[in-house]
């Protein structure tokens, strides 16, 4: 396995939120975990950060359960975006991009030639060059999120997790960071997993797409076969039509009505 | 603040000037400090009495006044410091010392080691020491619950302080002959300082800056929350812990000298964070410049505001300390 979860099990005291969910993501490719709300999406994401500590099973990189890297190499490999970001409010974006560079600072040193070109490079391919010297506070939203997702590159990852990235934006910024968290994972051959609510968002950026649902992958496979009219019945409980976005090449999802009589 | 402002003070060039300005202010407080008093001197008298034995002014310069004041400069540095890195291990404006107790919890723990060991007075700071940490660290568990949130830290930190106090009472009423030269040492006042004090301070006070020399790239990884941290490669849970050894360090060598000072660690980081902005590789030299001088002048004040007497500096940090308190706590932007 290149990259994914091993059986992994995760319970907050006596709850149990997640049994045995084994996941193996392609590489190269974007892959997306939808859910109904409380699946545990998130928190599957929080182990490879090991802010969540699973009861059993482990993520896994390059076949190896991650627990076995030390966690600056891990740093060094594998990135990753929490929902919510704090950051003191009077930082630069240049600033904050370079404290991507951390993973590999040596100790007691300052920033090297090569992490600056790092911080250029991060700033370019994200669009910040000009406002490299604004402050955090005074961006909008989908500039933050670029400067964020600035950090995580800066790291030069070869996978990048993002936790609903779009969650807080209007749907400009909604587009915007997904076409760039698309061709960031083009051009820099980054294997690509995140968390989304929005289902056509999700069927038009993923190459694959896991469900979770009652603890368990309920499903997987390419948008055509989990973007469609059963599946959301049986995840989501709502009736749907599926129509097809020829522009895009991916299937397009109408919610109708809730079958309330279902849901539990 | 404008944009242009903003700019000014994130330039390598502002950020050292500023610096410059606190080191010399720090030399100017401490001569200036010296000179007034009961007996006045002129500056150059005092620069005088430094190098010359002979000098009129050097009995009260040698002996009195400058042990004093470089006490009180070195209380102020341990206290800033350890306030700047508690906000840093709770992400809390609000944290500092005298704020969650620690200070309370050194004094007690430092009492009961002048009356379980009156003989071994070299004992004294690291009972205070001990004491700090315990406290941090049950201020800690206490308050924490996926990040630290603020009331709970204020809360919790009030109620254990005066838990502390009223312990702290209790051996003061019970051991009090034992205690009889002792009270001045944990009450908050730098008055009867000698070299002695200063010689029990500053080996703490110097490993615990030096420490700080190593930790602003870490602290800057830390302010970005634990999630974000943990995946660049931090190991928040040891550092955290031991940033907490680091703050009782400081804490605690402060009380042993000076006893229940409050504010100090609390206003300094904020007015610090100010002027040079939160990059922690500035802060901390901010913090420990501004934290001398700050400490050293306020203990002057006490000490020639009144016509006979002295207040202690604790008094005087008071006045200017819990107005400011408040003031902070008004703000919306506290977490």
């Amino acid at each position: 396995m290149y990259f994914g979860f091993d059986n992994i099990s995760i319970a907050y005291g006596k709850r149990q939120i997640l049994e045995n969910v084994t996941m193996d993501f392609e590489k190269g490719r974007i892959t997306t975990i939808i859910g109904p709300n409380g699946c545990g999406k998130s928190s599957l994401l929080k182990t490879v950060s090991r802010v969540v500590t699973p009861q059993a099973g482990s993520p896994v990189y390059e076949g190896k359960p991650i627990g076995q890297y030390t966690p600056r190499e891990l740093a060094q490999k594998i990135a990753y975006l929490p929902q919510v970001h704090v950051s003191p409010r009077d930082i630069t974006i240049r600033t904050l991009v370079s404290y991507g560079r951390y993973p590999y600072k040596r100790f007691g040193r300052g920033l090297t030639e090569e992490d600056r070109r790092m911080v250029d490079r991060a700033l370019e391919l994200t669009g910040l060059t000009e406002l490299e010297d604004r402050m955090l506070n005074n961006l909008s939203g989908g500039e933050k999120q670029r400067a964020w997702i600035a950090m995580t590159i800066c790291q030069q990852p070869e996978i990048l997790l993002l936790d609903e990235p779009i969650t807080y934006l209007d749907v400009g910024y909604q587009v915007e960071v997904l076409e760039l968290i698309r061709e960031l994972g083009e051009r820099l051959k980054i294997t690509i997993v995140m968390v989304l609510h929005d289902m056509n968002f999700t069927a038009r950026y993923s190459h694959r797409i896991y469900v979770l649902k009652d603890r368990r992958v309920c499903s997987y496979g390419p948008p055509e076969a989990i973007i469609a009219h059963d599946s959301m019945e049986h995840v989501f409980h709502i009736d749907s039509q599926i129509l097809r976005d020829n522009r895009n090449g991916c299937p397009f999802l109408i919610p109708e009505k809730l079958r309330a009589e279902q849901r539990t | 603040m404008g944009e242009t402002a903003k700019k000014v003070k994130q330039s390598l060039g502002y950020r050292l000037t500023v610096i410059a300005v606190l080191a010399a202010l720090c030399v100017a407080s401490t001569l200036a400090c010296t000179a007034v008093g009961s007996v006045k001197y002129t500056v150059l008298q005092v620069v005088e009495a430094l190098f010359d034995s002979q000098a009129e002014a050097w009995m009260l310069v040698w002996n009195v006044r400058l042990p004093r004041i470089l006490c009180g400069g070195m209380v102020g540095v341990c206290l800033s410091l350890a306030g700047c890195i508690l906000q840093g291990v709770m992400r809390n404006h609000l944290a500092s010392p005298s704020t969650i107790g620690v200070t309370s919890g050194a004094s007690f723990v430092g009492y009961l080691t002048l009356v379980a060991f009156p003989q071994f007075r070299a004992l004294l700071p690291v009972g205070t020491i001990a004491g700090s940490f315990v406290t941090t660290m049950l201020i800690y568990l206490l308050a924490y619950e996926k990040g630290v949130s603020p009331v709970r830290m204020i809360l919790s930190g009030m109620a254990v302080s005066a838990m502390f106090s009223a312990f702290n009472d209790i051996i003061r009423s019970f051991f009090s002959e034992r205690l009889a030269d002792a009270t001045g040492h944990l009450v908050g006042s730098l008055n009867g300082t000698v070299w002695k004090d200063l010689a029990m301070i500053l080996p703490y006070m110097a490993v615990g800056v030096f420490v700080c020399f190593f930790l602003p790239a870490k602290m800057n990884i830390l302010m970005l929350g634990d999630e974000m941290a943990n995946s660049l490669g931090l190991r928040t849970e040891w550092f955290r812990l031991f940033l907490i050894a680091v703050a009782s360090l400081l804490a605690g060598a402060s009380v042993a000298v000076a006893g229940l000072i409050s504010f100090v660690g609390l206003i300094i980081p904020h007015i610090s964070r100010l002027i040079i902005g939160s990059d922690y590789h500035y802060l901390f030299p901010t913090s420990i410049l501004l934290g001398y001088s700050f400490v050293v002048i306020c203990d002057t004040i006490g000490r020639i505001v009144l016509p006979v007497g002295e207040l202690s500096v604790s008094i005087v940090l008071s006045f200017i300390g819990a107005p400011f308190f408040l003031y902070l706590l008004r703000k919306k932007n506290i977490a």
